[in-house]
């Protein structure tokens, strides 16, 4: 096992203990950069939520967008990169080499790396799938720089013009504010569906810089065998649903959670689910909505029987419009829901499931 | 085989509760408990220790009082155990933890070469995943992360075959040892320790070494010193100012307050209602 | 599974450790199994730290044990529906070191005491249940655990597994636990900001005030509440015997209901405002008494602690017998091995002549009666608190009417309420309950 290379760039002065002051020889780095997630011909959304992010950021600093596109050399990147502008980056730095075909940790690692040495990029935005944070952490190490992972909010500190990320801690009770003031790049990771997908521009173009990573199959130790596709792919469908109705352990038992079901059914809507109630088995696990399961952004979200913990309102309250649905009057989702009716759970959703089918049916019949 | 997993204490976060007007942390008898992600990790590496044979060393960076997690951890079969703790590393965040790990995961490799590095996926404190890759970048092991199953593992080759879950599949990847897996949640179920490991477990001496015992060679990366990452501040979240526009049951019908409620939803956004339309087969 | 210790203690409360900490000081090889996850997750209790129990284990206790408050106020409170008649006893003597009793958080108690345990060489296996004694004959010589290779050997066995324990019940030692002579007890522990606590209780830092309450609170079932000062929290409770929940509950309360209606009864809503909940249980407590004590020794076992009934509810003591009797069951043992003596019933006996001498059986048996007497008079919670409060009201309104009246119309409310006759008898049965 070997060492990594000691780190060539040594902060000229370091405050006792803490590394608060940006050396000298790190200023230069400019840029806001997102990692383009693909695979297999798609890009994952979470890539253009974080364009109409990191363009925010870049305008913050006067600086530019850049996206980055990593693939093997018969991937669609250049259309990849026509988005990207249309999402907002000023150009793309590409790097295409059979080896970059499929992720794997090894060469990504050292595409990416050897990008941001190259470009010098002052904050790397990734999204926080498991491609995301796999490469990440490698990169980070590699560059011994600040990551910051799962950011609910990013933004420029007035004071030091430092990328200020904010996400849960403790168990998502509380919200902590985290910078790298001494380091470059400043990296930072976000989960799906918690940044707003940005406008797209079609009129908008940019510019590729292309750079060649050099490497050889060969010495690349960790060969891909193999991709088996999930046979029910309705899983990332909840993540971008439009229409989601959830349930919590207010429903009392997992019978009743088929009231949920109904409702959804009658909306086309996705089924979600808090936590309790995915652990106590009443609902697959990838129906988790909040902090450890996906982050949703939906037009219309309807909790019923949830008590609205942070834990689980960090996964939705992004929403356009939250109806709760409880018993409890002082339960904490009532704080930020913009609708509710104060009642056992049970009663209500029969009630609504049937107005909504009646009310929808009447105005199918008329549009008909 | 000699294999090392990493675990780490943390503290119940099920149960941590914060005070409403003072904000302040309540952990009033709130059990520290081995991070849940780690123990798949363990029991994964316990299964490739039934199968291939060799020996399993615990690893856990903390406060002394993490020494109990080891103990958790040894009941369930693991042959050995050390806690690298020292005050200096207080303070660290992933980019540290990761070098402090290194280096100790690097001392246990002279008196026996180290095969598999197993973590769990992240942990339930800090939930950032960034340590085990931090790790494996610092030690030169192929890294193997979101792993859901070892299919196939030989020593003789020293190769392994492994499932690693991906968006929207499952990526079948093999590499060479030595490898770091990062293990995803509900792979395996624990085994139920026996009672030998039990006592074993009790009466174990479990190795503690500060930062010269665990062959720290630069102290200017380990702790507060060695972290990039600042946190400049701690709050809760906003209240919102306006609460729900709510109806309660004690005064309305189910019936009119659904109705109500449609109302409103689809006055606020209308566009919803014809998408919603839309969807609905006519009967 | 074929290792043997001196001893194996089974359960990590107080009297498990202190039987496990006094007989592993003495260089026995001990093993202590707790069945739940860490010792202490099992264990609830006010709770009242008595420090003489205490000390004759560890003496030097007070270094590093984590305590609240110690008390310099006990107050006892008769309450009906919106008043209450008490009595306080505060002294500035209790402010004289060492201090005689402290308030306690269970939580942390019960962690310090068995790292303590581990610390003196006694070996603790946490999450394993003993599902019952592995018998030779009539003899103990072990017992068998929920794991594989679970059985275990040992000279003597200490059952120190709780009022809920199955285990002597299932080798026969002593019966099924009777609704009544159990109470099941709930309580919350409240977080309040040191300083309200020392405004509200009229204490200065690291002083405590207990408050121990009976009346109309119980809705006229056997049983009590109280309210004790910690550091930065208030700890509340009530509880009735059990079975009075199922036969004399006129309202079908739940435990939780009767809590709840205390923590709003006018005397006490005050003293907890603006508190914030933060830990809720509940628990069984032993009640039954002197008569409710079961054989205590026997072939190769010894009990100690509520599996034994070791609660003398009159004063609400119970985690001081717990340890005390946890102490006298190890001494007997050391002394035993000492003297080459086998762990026989009739070496064991000797534990029994010590806890009989101790405090503990004497105090039992003091109030060996007042189970039985508050069961058949419910007076005691009904009655007489409305008409001592009804008292107190009339005495100390000033309205006009002369004190002559007012002192007559008092024993007429007596006199209505219980009859001369009634009155006489009850005052002979508190007598005989308490002598």
């Amino acid at each position: 096992m070997s060492e990594t290379p000691p780190n060539a760039k040594k902060p000229a002065a370091r405050a006792a203990g803490r590394n608060l002051e940006l050396p000298e020889h790190l200023k230069s780095y400019k840029g806001v950069w997102v990692f383009i997630e693909h695979d297999r011909g798609v890009v994952h959304p979470v890539s253009w939520e974080l364009l109409g992010e990191g363009r925010k950021l870049a305008d913050m600093q006067g600086a530019q967008l850049a996206g980055v596109l990593l693939g093997g050399a018969d991937e669609p990147l250049d259309r990849f990169a026509a988005d990207a502008y249309a999402y907002g980056a000023d150009l793309c730095y590409v790097m295409r080499d059979p080896v970059l075909k499929g992720y794997r940790n090894e060469p990504f690692t050292r595409g990416l790396t050897k990008l941001v040495k190259e470009g010098k990029p002052e904050i790397v935005l990734l999204g926080a799938t498991t491609m995301g944070r796999d490469l990440a952490g490698s990169v980070a190490t590699t560059l011994a720089t600040g990551l910051t992972a799962d950011c609910t909010e990013l933004t420029i500190d007035p004071a030091s013009r430092a990328l200020a990320a904010t996400r849960p801690t403790f168990g998502g009770s509380l919200l902590c504010t985290i910078m790298t003031l001494a380091y470059r790049p400043q990296m930072a990771t976000v989960r799906p569906r918690v940044m707003q997908m940005p406008a797209k521009d079609s009129t908008r173009t940019g510019s590729i810089i292309e750079s060649s990573l050099d490497m050889v199959e060969d010495v690349v130790v960790t060969k891909l065998l193999d991709f088996i596709a999930d046979a029910n792919s309705n899983k990332n469908h909840l993540a971008y649903a439009d229409v989601i109705v959830s349930g919590g352990k207010g429903l009392k038992n997992p019978e009743n959670f088929a009231l949920v079901r109904e409702l959804a059914s009658v909306l086309g809507a996705e089924v979600g689910a808090s936590r309790p109630v995915v652990q106590a088995g009443w609902v697959e696990a990838e129906r988790q909505i909040g902090q450890t399961g996906k982050t949703v952004r939906p037009k219309l979200y309807i909790a019923a029987g949830i008590s609205g913990a942070i834990q689980h309102r960090v996964g939705m309250e992004g929403s356009d419009i939250i109806v709760a649905i409880n018993n409890d009057a002082n339960a904490p989702i009532f704080d930020f829901a913009h609708y509710g009716i104060v009642g056992n759970a049970m009663q209500v959703l029969p009630a609504l499931t049937e107005a909504f089918r009646a009310h929808l049916a009447v105005r199918a019949r008329r549009a008909a | 085989m000699h294999i090392v997993v990493c675990i780490k204490q943390v503290p119940d976060s099920a149960q941590i509760r914060v005070h409403p007007v003072t904000n302040t942390i309540m952990r009033q008898g709130v059990p520290a408990i081995v991070n849940p992600y780690d123990l798949f990790a363990l029991e994964e590496a316990l299964r490739v220790k039934d199968q291939h044979g060799g020996r399993i060393t615990m690893l856990c960076m903390g406060p002394p009082q993490a020494e109990d997690a080891l103990r958790k951890c040894l009941s369930f079969g693991a042959d050995d155990a050390i806690l690298v703790t020292d005050r200096s590393f207080a303070g660290a965040d992933t980019l540290a933890t990761s070098y402090a790990l290194a280096s100790a995961i690097r001392t246990i490799a002279k008196e026996q070469a180290v095969d598999m590095v197993f973590t769990g996926k992240q942990t339930i404190d800090g939930d950032t995943a960034q340590v085990g890759p931090g790790i494996a970048k610092r030690l030169d092991l192929q890294l193997l992360t979101y792993v859901s199953r070892i299919v196939e593992l030989s020593l003789d080759e020293r190769s392994i075959v492994i499932e690693r879950r991906a968006e929207g599949g499952v990526q079948v990847l093999r590499t060479q040892l030595p490898c770091l897996v990062t293990m995803l949640e509900n792979t395996n179920e624990m085994r139920f320790a026996n009672m030998d490991n039990m006592l074993r477990a009790a009466r174990f001496s479990v190795r503690k070494w500060n930062k010269e015992a665990a062959g720290i060679e630069d102290v200017t990366k380990i702790g507060l010193k060695g972290s990039p990452t600042v946190v400049s501040k701690v709050f809760g979240p906003k209240p919102r100012t306006e609460k729900a526009d709510t109806e309660s049951l004690e005064h309305s019908s189910p019936r009119d307050a659904v109705l109500n409620l449609i109302q409103k939803i689809f006055t606020r956004n209308p566009g919803l209602e014809d998408e919603l339309v839309a969807r609905t087969v006519v009967p | 599974m074929r290792e043997k210790f001196d001893a194996i203690v089974v359960g990590a409360g107080p009297s498990g450790n202190a039987a496990a900490y006094t007989l592993a000081k003495a260089g026995l090889k001990v093993l202590q199994i707790e069945r739940g996850e860490y010792p202490g997750s099992k264990n609830v209790q006010g709770a009242i730290l008595y420090s003489d129990a205490l000390e004759k284990i560890i003496p030097d206790f007070r270094e590093d044990a984590p305590l609240e408050r110690h008390i310099i106020e006990q107050r006892m409170w008769v309450l009906d529906n919106e008043s209450f008649v008490g009595s306080h006893f505060r002294s500035d003597n209790y402010n004289k070191p060492p201090f005689n009793r402290y308030t306690i958080l269970r939580a942390q108690f019960d962690k310090w005491f068995s790292q303590k345990v581990r610390e003196a060489g006694a070996l603790l296996i946490c999450e394993t249940t003993v599902e019952h004694l592995l018998m030779d004959g009539e003899r103990v010589v072990g017992v068998r655990c929920d794991r594989e290779g679970g059985d275990v050997f040992a000279d003597v066995v200490v059952l120190a597994d709780g009022v809920n324990s199955t285990l002597a019940r299932k080798a026969g030692f002593h019966d099924e636990i009777r609704g009544k002579n159990v109470a099941l007890a709930v309580k919350e522990i409240l977080f309040l900001p040191e300083e309200m606590v020392q405004a509200r209780f009229n204490v200065k830092e690291d002083e405590g005030v207990v408050i121990e309450m009976l009346g109309k609170i119980t809705e006229g079932m056997v049983g009590t509440g109280f309210l004790y000062t910690n550091k930065d929290s208030l700890t509340i409770g009530i509880g009735c015997i059990l079975e009075d929940f199922k036969n004399k509950n006129p309202n079908r309360s739940a435990p939780y209901a009767l809590l709840e209606k205390l923590k709003r009864h006018p005397a006490v809503a005050p003293l907890i405002e603006g508190a914030e909940m933060k830990e809720y249980c509940a628990h069984l407590i032993p009640e039954g008494g002197f008569f409710a004590v079961p054989k205590i020794y026997g072939d190769g076992w010894l009990i100690v602690g509520d599996s034994g009934g070791f609660v003398n509810a009159a004063h609400r003591e119970g985690s001081n017998l717990a340890m005390t009797t946890g102490r006298l069951a190890a001494e007997t043992v050391i002394e035993a091995k000492s003297a080459g003596k086998p762990m026989s019933a009739q070496t064991l006996k000797a534990y029994k002549t010590m806890v009989d001498e101790s405090f503990v059986m004497k105090d039992l048996h003091k109030y060996r009666h007042l189970p039985e007497v508050l069961h058949q008079n419910n007076q005691f919670f009904t009655a007489y608190p409305e008409l001592v409060n009804h008292a107190a009201k009339t005495l100390f309104t000033v309205d006009g009417a002369d004190k002559h009246s007012k002192e007559r119309e008092i024993r007429g409310s007596f006199r209505a309420s219980r009859s001369l006759v009634g009155l006489m008898s009850d005052a002979y049965k508190l007598w005989r309950a308490t002598r």
